[in-house]
């Protein structure tokens, strides 16, 4: 079997991007390459990955400069045509900047950036993101947030769960987001955005290992493909 | 121009005898521009004028030491071909006048100072000192100050992508005035990759980079060189803002321009900015150093060569690249979209010489400014400094547990948890151990080796006796390591104390460094490098004299030894045993701060020798597996251990002492560590070898901390209050005013 090919992209600012790479490529031994933020085209990766950091100083609004980035526009398509894209934190706050996820993240309730390791309860294992879990699996992951407060209308809200859509949820919510929500998918199953962070829980000397159901079931809906 | 006057002299903190040591070595009166670049230059912050002589008692030399003192920071050997980069540096003054971006400027300094060097950082430390948060007239004040400094922090170091894996934090009324801001940052490169600030090789051109220049921090290190007054608060434009993103992007750009090899030397422009960087790259070299201030970019319109010279605008270095190659140094930066220009070039003169528009403004020897400064041996014959009464209160504990309480809820003993979960302390995926533990441990993923490090002040100690405070500081920050199975290696540390100017104050400054050097030399950790911060008074009234170090230790990596106990039914063992005390040496203690509200007596005694023979003996029971958890005992002694100790699970503990009750629970002798382990017999064949006591002093137990002198009940409190005391303190007294 090949190893499967992720794209890690950085922007100016991504300060996770060498953490995702390390998970992907060292841990789990795949195929990872980083990519700059103006690059046009994203080459023959078979995942995306938007890691977590500040990009573009998180300016104006996290996320708000980064969706103008070229290489946006080119991740934007790989996703139209089924491509996985993963946004880890910054990542999901430049997802749902870009249109790719609905609704918005907002300052965290206590307006304070949020450091810890807390309990995830997995939603849905109907997705490429989780098809290694179960439901109602409790994972253990951190997060590191000053945003990450997810929001949107209880339309949006409603729909998401009519739709499966919500992958993991706080089990004790540390940022005010509605409905316990820390990761969503797009209606067509394929990106996902997720505040909580798996590649720092991938391996038990940094305290879990529990992320590496992300990042394997990705590896193992290729591996089917 | 403006002609030097007697005023100008003085405004510009620089005495009569100075200014009469600058026209000799000039052999001319100095323009305005080079009276300014003195006056920085020559300021307590930037030359140690006042500390200089007696920082040379400290040993500087060991088997793993690669650069000492000197240098942006000082490196380690780790083996397998790497380095690590480490250093302390203050930002107390600019914190006190703009907490937030004084803090965060103070982080920023730090990091440029290792990256300077071609290491990536990869941990950052704080060392914090606020005012009593429980005054009526200041406690707002210095909640405000505290919650400043703390956001600062974390807004720099997480934007930046650098852990804030641990540091310490006291509140005390003698830092009202003057809190401090202690930064610690470490990084790591492979060593046959250094990079020094040397301006080498006549005709190379000096090339600026990163951020543009503005009149923000002018004169910032000379304000650190001062006492503050009711004026101070004007001093706020002294104050530098900082920009993590821009820093991220020169840490990214720095790194990989110094991987084209075109790179000569390269210095962060800190304290003193441009002035300093570049006299002092010329004067490493031996050359001179000639720019000119129109090619410098600058953020604001109208800047006078004075006022660029003396910014301390943050995010700019200095490099000297090799001739002819400067495209490729100009290509990296251009990727990160930062501006890189040539300002000037390489002389043989041995001169800075600064032009403007072609005219010159200044024309120094190099070593004149960077190493002729001034050297003050300032007089100190007189007993340290101190307020304190040697005689001990009476005092006679009603209800031991209340005390505990108070105590683990106290601002100084409780859970830091408020402020370190504002910090990313993870980025990175290295942080083994974050805050909360005895040491943080980052792990080296190049090498299967991790580095310990630790943080450790203690002012009320040093207030008593600075000397052996500060060999207390030294000996409790080895035992933190030795805790977490760390060899200890190297220390970096930052001199924090009142007005040299009294002799009281300098003596204190003589003795602490006198203990420091005495204490890192048994201890076999030479120091590498750090900082001095003086004038630390307002009003006329001095801080505590805190000396604070930052000690690193080198260990395997592997699953750390944490400090809260595992299992119940497990033996509780005290290694060091009780040890002793009496009513003179408890009045530096927790005890006497929080209950008694009081301060007398000298510090806690320590055994140099059976310290280090504690040390080796609890690294080798923590690197053979045989201690479940392991806690070293210091602030608050051995209650507060215990408690520190039973996050989830308590324990019962029987002694046999003489000792009455509150210095039995509370005194804070050193060279003791709590010990939980299912091998007891091990362990102590393990104490025998280094012989040292090691006491079994318990068992492990669900929900309770039970301690008992000769069948007499002490303590006897339940864990999960005892921890939500712990926990919710220090939110409660920041927000609760």
């Amino acid at each position: 079997m090949f190893p499967m090919k992720f794209g890690v992209i950085v922007f100016p600012g991504s300060n996770c991007d060498h953490d995702a790479w390390y998970a992907v490529a060292r841990i789990l031994g795949e195929k990872a390459d980083f990519i700059w933020h103006d690059a046009p085209r994203l080459g023959d990766v078979d995942a995306v990955i938007l890691p977590g950091g500040f990009s573009y100083g998180d300016y104006l609004r996290c996320g708000a400069i980064a969706r103008f980035s070229p290489v946006m526009s080119a991740v934007k398509k790989f996703a139209a045509y089924g491509g996985l894209v993963l946004g880890i934190c910054n990542g999901f706050q430049i997802l749902v900047e870009s249109g790719l996820l609905p609704g918005a993240l907002l300052r965290n309730r206590g307006l304070k950036f949020v450091c810890k390791p807390l309990e995830l309860r997995l939603e849905t294992s109907d997705s490429p993101f989780s098809a290694l879990g179960h439901k109602g699996q409790i994972v253990r992951m951190p997060i590191a947030h000053g945003e990450g407060c997810y929001h949107a209308d209880d339309r949006t809200l409603d729909e998401l769960e009519a739709e499966d859509r919500v992958v993991f949820r706080y089990v004790d919510n540390p940022n005010g987001s509605a409905r316990d929500i820390a990761g969503i998918l797009n209606r067509e199953r394929n990106v996902m955005g997720l505040m909580p962070h798996p590649e720092r829980a991938s391996e038990s000397l940094m305290g879990s290992s529990d992320g590496l159901v992300v990042l394997q079931s990705m590896i193992s809906t290729y591996a089917v493909k | 121009m403006a002609a030097i006057t007697p005023d100008l002299v003085a405004a510009h903190q620089l005495t009569p005898a100075e200014y009469e040591k600058i026209v000799s070595l000039l052999g001319r009166e100095p323009s305005y521009t080079e009276l300014g670049i003195f006056s920085v230059m020559w300021s307590e912050h930037c030359s140690y004028k006042s500390s200089r002589l007696h920082l040379k008692k400290l040993p500087t030399k060991g088997k793993y030491v690669l650069q000492g003192p000197g240098e942006n920071a000082g490196i380690i050997d780790i083996g397998d071909g790497y380095a690590i980069a480490f250093k302390i540096e203050s930002h107390n003054h600019p914190s006190f006048i703009e907490p937030f971006q004084g803090a965060a400027t103070g982080v920023g300094g730090i990091l440029r100072d290792i990256f300077t060097m071609g290491a990536r950082p990869i941990a950052v430390m704080d060392s914090l000192r606020f005012g009593a948060l429980d005054g009526p007239e200041n406690g707002g004040r210095n909640a405000r100050i505290a919650e400043g400094v703390v956001a600062g922090i974390a807004h720099y170091g997480n934007c930046f992508g650098v852990p804030t894996v641990g540091g310490e934090c006291v509140f005390d009324a003698c830092y009202n005035g003057n809190p401090l801001v202690n930064v610690f940052a470490l990084g790591v490169f492979q060593k046959d990759k250094i990079f020094y600030g040397t301006a080498k090789g006549v005709g190379n051109p000096v090339i600026y980079v990163g951020a543009k220049t503005g009149r923000d921090g002018i004169h910032g290190a000379s304000m650190a060189s001062a006492e503050f007054t009711e004026e101070s608060k004007q001093k706020r434009p002294n104050v530098q803002v900082g920009d993590p993103f821009l820093e991220k992007l020169l840490l990214e750009a720095c790194l990989e321009a110094m991987q084209t090899g075109a790179i000569v030397g390269i210095q962060d422009m800190g304290a003193a900015g441009l002035t300093s960087s570049s006299c002092e790259m010329g004067s490493r070299a031996g050359t001179g150093v000639e720019i000119d201030m129109r090619y410098v970019p600058q953020r604001e319109t109208g800047m006078t060569p004075y006022e660029i010279l003396l910014s301390e605008s943050q995010e700019r270095m200095l490099l000297v690249a090799d001739k002819g190659r400067e495209d490729e140094v100009f290509r990296v930066f251009k990727k990160w979209g930062l501006d890189a220009v040539e300002i000037g070039t390489v002389t043989d003169t041995g001169r800075l010489v600064v032009k403007n528009h072609g005219e010159i403004v200044a024309d120094i020897p190099n070593k004149a400014i960077a190493h002729e400064a001034p050297l003050y041996d300032r007089p100190h014959n007189v007993a340290p400094y101190r307020t304190a009464p040697m005689e001990s209160p009476h005092f006679s504990s009603s209800d031991l547990n209340r005390d505990l309480e108070a105590l683990v809820s106290s601002a100084d003993l409780c859970s830091k948890e408020w402020i370190w979960q504002q910090y990313d302390y993870m980025v990175r995926t290295n942080t083994v151990e974050g805050p909360g533990g005895d040491a943080a441990i980052v792990r080296i993923k190049e090498t299967g080796s991790s580095i310990a490090m630790s943080l450790d002040g203690n002012g009320r100690y040093c207030s008593l006796s600075p000397r052996e405070g500060a060999k207390l500081i030294v000996a409790e920050c080895c035992r933190n390591l030795s805790t977490v199975g760390a060899v200890p290696v190297a220390t970096t540390n930052n001199l924090n104390f009142g007005n040299p100017e009294r002799p009281g104050i300098m003596a204190q400054l003589v003795e602490a460094v006198e203990g420091l050097g005495e204490a890192c030399a048994f201890f076999d950790v030479p120091i590498t490098g750090g900082n001095v911060s003086l004038y630390n008074e307002t009003l006329g009234e001095a801080i505590f004299p805190t000396p604070v170090v930052g000690i690193i230790g080198l260990m395997k990596t592997g699953a750390p030894v944490t400090v809260d106990f595992k299992n119940p039914g497990r033996a509780v063992v005290l290694l060091g045993g009780v040890g002793p005390s009496d009513e003179t040496h408890f009045g530096g203690t927790q005890y006497a701060k929080q209950i008694l509200h009081s301060l007398w007596g000298l510090p806690p005694a320590l055994d140099m020798d059976y310290e280090k023979r504690v040390q080796s003996a609890v690294r080798e029971m923590v690197n053979s597996g045989l201690a479940e958890s392991a806690h070293d005992l210091s602030d608050g002694g051995l209650a507060v251990a215990l408690v520190e100790s039973s996050a989830k699970i308590g324990a019962r503990i029987d002694l046999d002492s003489d000792l009455r009750p509150e210095l039995l629970l509370f005194h804070e002798g050193p060279s003791r560590v709590l010990i939980s382990t299912a091998d007891v017999a091990k362990l102590q064949e393990i104490a025998r070898k280094y012989g040292v006591e090691a006491l079994e002093a318990g068992v492990t137990m669900e929900e309770r901390v039970v301690i008992r002198n000769r069948d007499t009940p002490l303590i006897d409190c339940d864990i999960v209050r005892l921890q939500s005391a712990r926990n919710s303190a220090l939110g409660r007294m920041l927000h609760g005013r």
